[in-house]
């Protein structure tokens, strides 16, 4: 027997863009503590160009996603909850060791978030009939709204519930069938670099969610003002300022913004990240009923 | 062809020479004293002058709807409130003659249009949302859904009357108080709106009117309003988006658009025509869900364009009171200089231009219905909104290549699509950026059907039982 | 003109038209109806509608004197109004109808081929139509065996269109589709065609004996049909709607849609006809309304 203690492997927590697990390609990463100051890793510290090539792999893989038919959607969404459920104890101790909560109560929360993802992966062949229907139009047309997918979303998530609060914000994006961007919390982002294996097990396909670590302030303009991303989250912004900053910045290309400290069920979470369509079409056949000339 | 003799409408409805400001249930001047006129465009004379609002009348209307809001109209029950719609409704229905000769005047464009669409279609609005006052916590926006307070919204021209009442139905119906702003070339049906609210005895300060032009836009969109509607340019709509930034303003857009209409060879051909011709010359094509570029298979588009062309011909440009007249007075001189600097690049770009011959009024501003030709995606007039009756026509080869040139556009409003087969309809539907889809079909509208855009063409519905999410808190 | 098509390649042309909205055919034929035709112009379509008109008796009751009474009306309707352009009667008829009007320029319709089902064998009905001709009739107005174009055999109706269209000589050939049967825009704009390649002169719409006649979309797209068959052949032929215009806001109607779908080369009563019986008293009543600026009564105009 060794006279040393085995060493253990450390991971190396990378980003998760289309699918694959790369290192910024800038090269660089910046140390992540537990709030008690103990080291825990060395995350990739994402730039402008990692925010690019998230966006291009979202905005590949949105078309095949949304096509997805709904019920496939729902069946993938429930796979990333059993491949987290499978994972709990890990995530319960990166979430403890991320957020300095007591072990037993940061597993709750990960069964909280395991249990959201089964919520989502319930409404994804729903919220179409919930949010659309058909609209008795005053002339001679079939008429009908239904909610489609915004497109490419790109999330901050929130700085202080970085798991729970990550899934909360994006799986009603992606139940909608959007693809989406996500800019994990600053200080906190192992579980949700972690959360990416688990997706990248799931079936989703790449692309569907992209895991970004970094700084907000670096990255978050260049997500706010890309002209391929079609819907913002800003509720992991903590600084007001910066907030309209984004804001303002997204308006260039009038993407749909979802400020921060907004409250909402789900079904309010649905809707921000769909916009409806309404499709006419005229009703009518028989030549007697041409009206009375 | 035997003429048909002018046929003028003959109801004149009564403008006044001044109108005031509609603030607090009272006609008033602006604080500064600026007044503006509103010209006919199709004689080029004054109809009438108006105060034009100013920062401080801006305060004032900000300040009555707020009242109104928290002293009459938020406590007010929703029955009570549906039932103020509903006088409005009918009183827009048995003025209708009234309005649609005024907004025709206004506007220029053709009464046949103002008499059958635009009045009606603003009466259907109201009537449908009266029924709603009552019924928002069945609207799946919750159980008790609220109302966002005052609202200041910002309208355009195309559709003065109508417009008006795509804001005005629903943000009072959901409990809110409105400022609008009628555009400054079409304030006159807003002020016989105003009237009208008066005679419905509406409390005080729940609607106000407010004359002007850009800068009483932008004034009300700093003021201390809960939400801002606007429809108009995607330029302003950009700008409003920054302005409101930070804030805790609710915002929703309907703006530009460069819809394709698409044209498979398999399409009802002369119902589609019929399509693309009021696709971009309903309203003078001043409509930001216009058909302004033909997308037609290459295989049928002789044909299509050889009957497209015989069509046009057709088509009776002048006098906007005349009941025969299908295209009337573009809008102002402003609008007319931007359709024809826009069509000379078309030239430029080497498109070919078509024009059928047909007199023009001397007196007016006026634009003959022009179709281009060999128009490439490239080409400035098949990416940018002319909002003239000038209608780009290309051609594609396949249905993904329909698709993706309909797609290539920052835009999204609307789309058409003509084909006799069903799977196809749904598949296009399907694929197509737009917030609405005509198949077989143009350019209809209904209270009851949510309308409004992707993309750069803005957020949020007008209309249906989604359009309610715009005034409601949730 | 014998067609040069054969039953089959007929059948597949037709077959292969492109279809119709129903819906947006409708609405183009609403808006046509909106046009607002005054003054001058009103005067000037209601004598070209008189003269368009073949007035009509169809019934079991007719007698040579009823015939002579419609016969003197179409000459000479009211005035200096214009003569109609026809009288349209059953082949008893056409003799007393031809004795009548023989040197007034007014034509002798005939309906034939067992009017109105047409279910009767083709040599009756062929025998129906030799009979009116050589009784003097100048235009023949068939029916077309709706039972075999609703049963899908095109072919048979092509042949006897084109068996009817020989043996009316040098007639003009009126087809009847009987537009309220065939139920569907798809299908009259099929029938339409078909008729045409089998040499019809004129397409018809209706009989005036069933329970839907003469509509302005059925019509609309009629006109459309000859517009496209001019265009695709050279041949020119007329169409005539038949069995409910009965006012002169009907028919101007009518004559608008001539009007903005044919033009100029369609309209005259060489190329466009109303079926009609109660329409020319009230164009006569709107025509002194005109000239007086008083209305007229059903007492200021002749029944006949």
């Amino acid at each position: 027997m060794s006279e040393h203690e085995r060493l253990r492997v450390k991971k190396t927590y990378k980003l998760y863009v289309g699918g694959k697990f790369p290192r910024s390609e800038s090269g660089r990463s910046y140390p992540v503590s537990s709030p008690d100051g103990t080291e825990l890793a060395n995350a990739a510290l994402a730039s402008r160009k990692d925010a690019r090539d998230a966006v291009a792999a979202a905005r590949k893989a949105q078309r095949p996603w949304a096509g997805q038919t709904a019920y496939l959607r729902g069946q993938i969404l429930y796979r990333a909850a059993e491949m987290l459920e499978g994972r709990a104890g890990q995530f319960a101790e990166e979430l403890a060791d991320a957020t300095g909560a007591d072990p037993r109560e940061a597993l709750g929360t990960v069964e909280q978030a395991i249990d959201r993802l089964v919520h989502y992966a319930g409404w994804t062949d729903k919220y179409t009939s919930v949010l659309g229907g058909a609209n008795p139009v005053g002339g001679p047309y079939f008429n009908h709204t239904t909610p489609e997918p915004l497109g490419v979303v790109a999330v901050v998530a929130p700085q202080d519930d970085p798991l729970l609060g990550l899934i909360e914000a994006f799986a009603p994006a992606i139940a909608t069938g959007n693809t989406a961007v996500v800019l994990a919390s600053e200080a906190k982002p192992l579980p949700a670099l972690s959360l990416g294996e688990v997706l990248a097990t799931s079936d989703l396909p790449g692309g569907v969610v992209n895991l970004l670590s970094g700084k907000v302030s670096e990255v978050a303009p260049h997500l706010a003002s890309h002209a391929d991303v079609n819907g913002l989250d800003l509720g992991g912004v903590a600084d007001a300022g910066l907030a309209a900053e984004l804001e303002a910045a997204a308006a260039e290309t009038l993407k749909v913004v979802r400020r921060p400290g907004r409250d909402g069920g789900a079904l309010d979470l649905l809707r921000q990240w769909t916009e409806y369509k309404t499709v006419w079409h005229p009703a009518g056949m028989a030549a007697g009923a041409g009206g009375a000339y | 062809m035997f003429e048909y003799a002018p046929a003028p409408e003959s109801v004149r409805p009564d403008i006044k020479e001044h109108y005031g400001l509609f603030i607090g249930g009272e006609f008033v001047d602006a604080e500064d004293g600026a007044v503006f006129k509103s010209v006919n465009p199709s004689t080029e004379e004054a109809l009438f002058t108006v105060a034009e609002a100013g920062e401080a009348d801006v305060a004032k209307a900000v300040a009555a709807a707020r009242r109104a809001h928290e002293t009459v109209w938020g406590p007010m029950s929703g029955a009570e409130r549906g039932k103020y719609l509903f006088r409005i409704a009918r009183l827009l229905q048995e003025k209708a003659r009234e309005f649609a000769v005024a907004e025709s005047m206004d506007n220029g464009k053709p009464i046949k249009e103002t008499r059958d669409f635009d009045v009606p279609t603003a009466a259907q609005h109201f009537f449908y949302h009266a029924g709603w006052a009552d019924k928002l916590s069945y609207a799946g926006l919750g159980a008790d859904p609220k109302p966002l307070g005052v609202v200041g919204q910002v309208i355009p021209w195309n559709f003065p009357l109508l417009m008006l009442a795509w804001k005005i139905a629903p943000a009072l119906a959901c409990g809110n108080t409105v400022v609008l702003k009628p555009a400054e070339t079409t304030p006159l049906t807003a002020l016989m709106f105003a009237e009208l609210c008066q005679e419905a005895g509406l409390p005080a300060g729940v609607v106000n009117i407010l004359p002007g032009a850009g800068a009483t836009g932008s004034a009300l969109v700093d003021s201390a309003v809960d939400k801002v509607a606007f429809t108009g340019s995607t330029a302003v709509g950009r700008a409003i988006a920054k302005a409101v930034a930070g804030s805790k303003k609710k915002v929703t857009l309907e703006l530009g658009g460069k819809a394709a209409n698409i044209v498979f060879d398999d399409a009802p051909i002369d119902q589609a025509v019929e399509g693309v011709v009021n696709g971009i010359f309903f309203n003078q094509g001043h409509v930001c869900c216009a058909g302004s570029r033909l997308l037609v298979q290459e295989s049928v588009a002789d044909e299509v364009l050889e009957r497209l062309k015989a069509r046009v011909e057709t088509l009776r440009v002048g006098d906007p009171l005349d009941k025969n007249t299908d295209i009337g007075a573009i809008n102002s001189a402003e609008q007319l200089s931007r359709i024809r600097a826009l069509t000379e690049t078309g030239e430029g770009e080497g498109a070919d231009v078509w024009q059928p011959a047909c007199d023009l009024p001397e007196r007016g501003f006026w634009f003959r219905p022009t179709v281009f030709t060999g128009v490439q995606q490239s080409m400035r007039i098949a990416q940018e909104e002319i909002f003239g009756p000038v209608l780009s026509v290309l051609t594609f080869r396949t249905p993904d290549e329909a698709i993706a040139k309909a797609n290539n556009t920052p835009y999204g409003l609307s789309a058409g699509v003509w084909t006799e087969k069903g799977s196809k309809i749904l598949w296009a539907a399907e694929r197509l950026r737009a917030g609405v889809v005509w198949a077989n079909t143009f350019n209809q509208f209904d209270a009851a059907s949510p309308f409004g855009g992707l993309k750069e063409s803005g957020y949020g519905r007008e209309g249906g039982r989604q359009g309610l999410e715009a005034y409601l808190d949730v | 003109m014998g067609s040069i098509l054969s039953g089959a390649e007929a059948a597949s042309l037709v077959r292969a038209l492109p279809g119709v909205d129903a819906v947006g055919l409708e609405a183009r034929a609403a808006g046509l109806a909106t046009r607002s035709v005054k003054t001058t112009s009103k005067a000037r379509a209601i004598d070209l509608a008189i003269s368009m008109i073949d007035l009509t008796t169809l019934e079991g009751a007719d007698t040579p004197g009823k015939v002579r009474s419609l016969a003197a009306k179409a000459v000479r309707p009211d005035g200096d109004a214009p003569s109609t352009a026809a009288v349209c009667v059953y082949p008893s008829m056409v003799a007393t109808a031809k004795e009548a009007l023989r040197g007034t320029g007014v034509k002798v319709a005939s309906v034939a081929t067992g009017f109105p089902a047409g279910q009767v064998p083709l040599d009756v009905r062929l025998a129906d139509t030799e009979a009116a001709v050589r009784a003097g009739a100048d235009e023949i107005d068939m029916v077309i065996n709706r039972g075999a174009f609703l049963a899908g055999d095109l072919e048979r109706v092509f042949h006897e269109i084109k068996a009817v269209k020989a043996a009316s000589g040098d007639a003009r050939l009126k087809v009847i589709l009987e537009t309220g049967e065939l139920a569907t825009y798809d299908a009259v704009r099929q029938a339409s065609w078909l008729a045409m390649h089998a040499g019809a002169d004129f397409i018809k719409t209706s009989t005036g004996k069933v329970g839907v006649n003469a509509t302005l979309p059925v019509t609309l797209l009629m006109m459309q049909a000859v517009r496209d068959f001019r265009a695709a052949t050279g041949v020119q032929v007329g169409v005539k709607p038949a069995g409910g215009i009965r006012n002169t806001k009907d028919a101007i109607k009518y004559l608008v849609a001539v009007n903005e779908t044919l033009g100029d080369d369609w309209l005259s009563n060489e190329w466009f006809r109303f079926g009609a019986s109660s329409l020319l008293n009230d164009l006569l009543m709107q025509r002194q309304k005109l000239k007086t600026g008083r209305y007229s009564g059903p007492d200021y105009v002749t029944v006949d």
